[in-house]
């Protein structure tokens, strides 16, 4: 069978994570693990399309990097300490002296090492979200910069000043103990979440997603399920996601524009990913600590359980956003409740749930305001509230939606609910 | 084994009460303690209040030296104290960062000393 260079770059995105983390844990070093990775990739680039593709590509990539990094260290070995590395690396590789690499056994999974550095909280969100992409997610500088709309050299600097502070302040490289998991594991789930949200709605430019970060979140939630399989939190972030990504096909219309949950073509979300979803938000419901991101998987999952807004239990919706709540004593949060209470009880009773919020530089807040407002009967502050919304967000098809409900109010027409899409 | 700073940074105005002050003190020995027990101690420390500061400019060898009365910067908040700790673990000394913020109520930072041999450190004898 050809290999072609998809099948390598395929290759290349999926085992880089596994890779470098092995590489690091040999060398100690995240450039030169880096460097003796996109070596072994460069020769597999040379030799798989003569030779074809080893039966284990990772173990492969992980014994070529190796030998790579010690021929790279013996040959910029003016130090002693490099020297000694590469003598410690040559210890742990029992192929060396043979013609083909020997594949590397079964690897012990180093990657839940690197998503606890890349995400330690003495880190910023920012160079945390870069780092999780390079180097879990085998994303380029280039690819990162692209996706958050930033100049290369600025993400470059970004992922460079990170390294350096995990070198500098002695960043360790390793699971935490069991006293911090909790605390560390919820901002590996922050940034992978935020990953995704970036990709389910763009905070900036022309189109409303950019459906390349939201793979990518998914790609890496479902490594880290499948690395913490007994972290109910860990499976409640990537089910949060299916129900979330599987709606994405029904939120645009023809031409692009955002087309809110209540007016979506039900029949073209991703039935697959609705079951994957729903079965996923069942397993971790049953473990019996529910958390947020369950909760808020949770909502999604009653969501897409109904044939059309009219059907959907929202008094369990209700319910879920109290327990929330009580985990997540947000405004936000509670403008979602807001939303479902005005399907059980009203718009009268939500309108008055969103006195005293704390949201008015928060485009949804105005949306949500803007359709009770509309429902009754207040037309002409419904209208100020979608333009005041349209104002306040960079999303250009979201923009146009807040644009038109505010032309189409006063027409008498009765628009979906909520911001939910 | 790497070395770090850590600094607390005490407004400006006086001090707590004596009671309050009592349990601050007796919050950090307990994390003093700790850092002992670890065998990470070097030294630790508070500093006088910014009044009692004097700056010095000497722009080279031969210039005449310029004192001035009060800190190089002024600010709400200043450098109040310190420790200085040793450890090959940045989350256990992230934890007693955070004990000591805890004990005050003050930020607190932490920064690694340059690498290699730690140079202005003085040698431990705990």
């Amino acid at each position: 069978m050809r290999v072609t260079s998809a099948d390598i770059a395929r290759v290349f995105r999926a085992e880089h994570g596994r890779a470098v983390s092995v590489l690091i844990r040999a060398l100690g070093d995240i450039d030169l693990a880096e460097d003796a990775v996109q070596d072994a990739f460069a020769v597999a680039v040379e030799r798989w399309p003569r030779e074809g593709m080893p039966p284990s590509p990772a173990g492969w990539i992980i014994t070529t990097a190796r030998r790579r990094a010690i021929d790279r260290l013996r040959r910029e070995s003016t130090r002693e300490a490099r020297q000694a590395a590469a003598v410690a690396l040559q210890a742990v590789d029992p192929g060396r002296g043979t013609h083909e690499p020997d594949e590397e056994g079964p690897v012990k999974d180093e990657r839940l090492r690197l998503v606890f550095t890349c995400c330690h909280p003495a880190l910023s969100r920012e160079a945390q979200v870069a780092l999780t992409l390079r180097l879990l997610g085998g994303l380029t500088t280039a690819e990162i910069a692209h996706a958050y709309l930033v100049p290369e050299s600025t993400m470059a600097q970004r992922i460079v000043r990170a390294k350096s502070k995990i070198r500098t302040a002695g960043i360790p490289y390793r699971v935490p103990r069991d006293e911090d998991l909790p605390a560390r594991l919820s901002s590996v789930l922050a940034v992978l979440y935020l990953v995704f949200t970036e990709g389910h709605t763009a905070s900036a430019g022309d189109g409303l997603d950019r459906p390349d970060l939201a793979a990518e979140a998914i790609r890496l939630a479902r490594q880290l399920a499948e690395l913490m399989p007994d972290e109910p939190e860990a499976l409640g972030l990537l089910a949060l996601m299916l129900l979330t990504e599987a709606r994405r096909p029904a939120r645009t219309d023809a031409v692009g524009d955002l087309v809110l949950l209540p007016d979506q073509d039900r029949s073209r979300w991703d039935a697959d990913l609705v079951a994957e979803g729903q079965a996923l938000v069942r397993r971790c419901l049953r473990r019996n600590a529910p958390g947020p991101y369950q909760l808020q998987a949770a909502v999604n999952a009653v969501h897409t359980d109904a044939t059309d807004a009219a059907d959907t239990d929202w008094s369990q919706v209700v319910a879920l956003y109290d327990h929330l709540l009580l985990l997540r004593p947000t405004d936000v949060v509670r403008l979602n409740r807001a939303v479902a209470v005005a399907e059980l009880d009203g718009p009268h009773v939500a309108l008055g749930l969103l006195d005293g919020l704390d949201l008015t530089a928060y485009a949804p807040f105005h949306v949500v305001r803007a359709e009770l407002l509309d429902r009754l009967g207040r037309r002409d502050e419904a209208r100020a509230a979608w333009a005041h919304a349209a104002r306040l967000t960079d999303n250009a098809a979201q923009a146009r939606h807040l644009r038109a409900r505010a032309d189409a109010t006063g027409d008498g027409g009765l628009g979906g609910t909520g911001l939910r899409s | 084994m790497k070395t770090y700073l850590i600094s607390l940074f005490s407004p400006d105005g006086p001090p707590p009460g004596e009671a309050d002050l009592g349990r601050i003190m007796a919050d950090l020995e307990a994390v003093n303690d700790d850092i002992r027990a670890a065998g990470s101690w070097v030294f630790a420390g508070g500093l006088g209040d910014q009044a009692s500061a004097t700056t010095i400019r000497k722009r080279d060898a031969v210039a005449d030296a310029v004192l001035t009365d009060g800190p190089f910067v002024e600010a709400k908040e200043h450098l109040g104290g310190f420790s200085i700790v040793r450890s090959d673990d940045y989350d256990v000394v992230l934890g007693w960062a955070e004990r000591i913020a805890g004990a005050t109520g003050l930020p607190v930072e932490v920064r690694p000393f340059v690498d290699r041999d730690d140079p202005g450190q003085v040698p431990t004898d705990h």
